[in-house]
């Protein structure tokens, strides 16, 4: 196997421009940063509604938690990325519509955080329940019990200690929003994965250094996430219930 | 608006949609047949006690869990041609890709599969006599399969949503061969919205069909 290696096409400037190809790097990191953790505020907030919603004991609210989460989980990240890039914007009324393809703002951008936030909520609600159901029945008897309302009871009893136990799956859902965030090259953000495809195009045949500082960079990214969640973790740990490494 | 919709282009298309779905199938069958055996070796390396191939077993495995498949299918499908001196095509690369990426998945569900088996099991067969391989064969890895079956289902069920990543190399999945269509027939949000209903028929069917089977499952427990 003959490589020719050349680290200094980071250094080498675009076709069309004076930027270099580190500068491109650096976008792509800020960009797939910025669409991850975006999406993860979307997929922490609507997945614990939604997984809390799966749990309630009213009928009507625990269908909508689980029609969210069927939808959301069964249909890959890629294809919800261009339903909402492609065809969301067609069954809108005609206004609207013509504003979405021509005049919104960072259009790739929202799109690509929309559907990843989405996608990656089912996946939060779904370990939400879990912790929820994880606990005793004998709390959500107490608390209600004690004179606490339902709504009472999630916010003080029983979310406090759901999202305590599933902070070690919830760091891995965490890891995988910025793993994931890859799809957004599809519709033209230029991130991690874009940078990298144009790169392999443009160098011709700096193939293995086009692809090693992405991933390189995934892969920080990734522990990153995963130690704030550990710091987090342990920050949050109540004496003498759950036992933290 | 939904009134403009023209769904008469998927009886069209429907000899192209269906090629490609074949080939997202193929492509979930091969790659979970081939990453479950990969995978148990890889589990059993790592169970070997051996240091150095133990550790190897768990660098692999660590480092594809740590790299974002997309990723992982770019190195491939660049890296392969440099290695063999010829381009292999999109799909062959999917395929090897895919097989090694999953094995890193299934080989820990097998690790834990093989690690809920007790260890006197272990220890009863290789006192009757039985070499390692045969205490392996007859008496852990059917247990461990069996106990892990439903987990290892739904890592085939992520496997299967994951194959239309192949989309970044080319290849014609389901995903691309409905954008192949509705380009042709200039009906793209119809192929997108039928293609769609195809994913979450197949994955909702089949998480309906785990979930099914776990309730059974328990109850035999």
């Amino acid at each position: 196997m003959n490589y020719n290696w050349n680290w200094g096409v980071f250094f080498q400037t675009i076709p069309a421009g004076d930027e270099t190809y580190l500068t491109w790097v650096i976008h792509g990191l800020g960009w797939t940063i910025a669409i991850s953790l975006c999406a993860w505020v979307i997929a922490l907030v609507l997945g614990s509604i939604a997984g809390t919603l799966r749990t309630v004991p009213n009928k009507k609210l625990a269908f909508i938690g689980h029609t969210w989460v069927e939808f959301f989980r069964n249909v890959p990240l890629l294809m919800q990325l261009f339903l909402w890039f492609f065809v969301v914007p067609e069954l809108l009324p005609r206004d609207l519509a013509m504003w979405v393809k021509q005049d919104m703002p960072a259009k790739e951008f929202l799109t690509a955080v929309v559907a990843l936030g989405l996608f990656t909520s089912a996946r939060v609600a779904e370990q939400v329940r879990a912790g929820i159901q994880a606990l005793p029945r004998g709390q959500r008897n107490a608390g209600l019990a004690l004179g606490l309302t339902q709504t009472q009871t999630y916010r003080f009893v029983l979310l406090p200690m759901a999202f305590r136990i599933i902070i070690p799956p919830l760091t891995s859902e965490f890891m995988n929003a910025f793993k994931n965030s890859g799809v957004a090259y599809a519709v033209g953000v230029w991130e991690l994965v874009f940078v990298s495809r144009q790169m392999v195009e443009e160098t011709g045949g700096q193939v293995i250094e086009s692809l090693i500082v992405p991933t390189v960079l995934y892969i920080v990214c990734a522990y990153a996430a995963n130690r704030v969640m550990a710091v987090i973790e342990s920050r949050a740990h109540v004496p003498g219930f759950i036992v933290a490494k | 608006m939904l009134g403009t919709l023209d769904f008469s282009v998927i009886p069209l298309a429907m000899p192209a949609i269906l090629k490609g779905l074949w080939f997202s199938l193929e492509l979930t069958v091969i790659a979970m047949i081939g990453g479950v055996i990969l995978g148990t070796l890889l589990a059993l390396a790592r169970l070997s006690g051996g240091k150095f191939i133990g550790g190897a077993a768990k660098v692999y495995v660590d480092l594809m869990r740590s790299i974002p498949l997309l990723m992982m299918i770019l190195w491939f499908f660049f890296l392969i041609p440099f290695v063999t001196g010829q381009p292999i095509g999109q799909n062959k690369s999917a395929i090897i890709t895919f097989t090694l990426f999953q094995a890193a998945f299934y080989s820990e569900i097998m690790r834990a599969g093989i690690q809920s088996i007790p260890r006197g099991q272990v220890n009863a067969a290789l006192a009757i006599g039985m070499t390692y391989w045969q205490t392996m064969g007859y008496v852990v890895l059917p247990q461990a399969f069996r106990n892990m079956v439903l987990v290892l289902l739904t890592q085939t069920f992520i496997l299967f949503q994951d194959t239309s990543l192949v989309y970044a190399i080319g290849a014609t999945d389901l995903l691309k061969a409905a954008e192949n269509a509705g380009m042709l027939y200039g009906r793209t949000v119809e192929m997108y919205l039928f293609v769609s209903v195809i994913y979450f028929a197949i994955c909702f069917s089949l998480s309906m069909f785990v979930k099914y089977m776990n309730k059974r499952i328990a109850i035999i427990r």
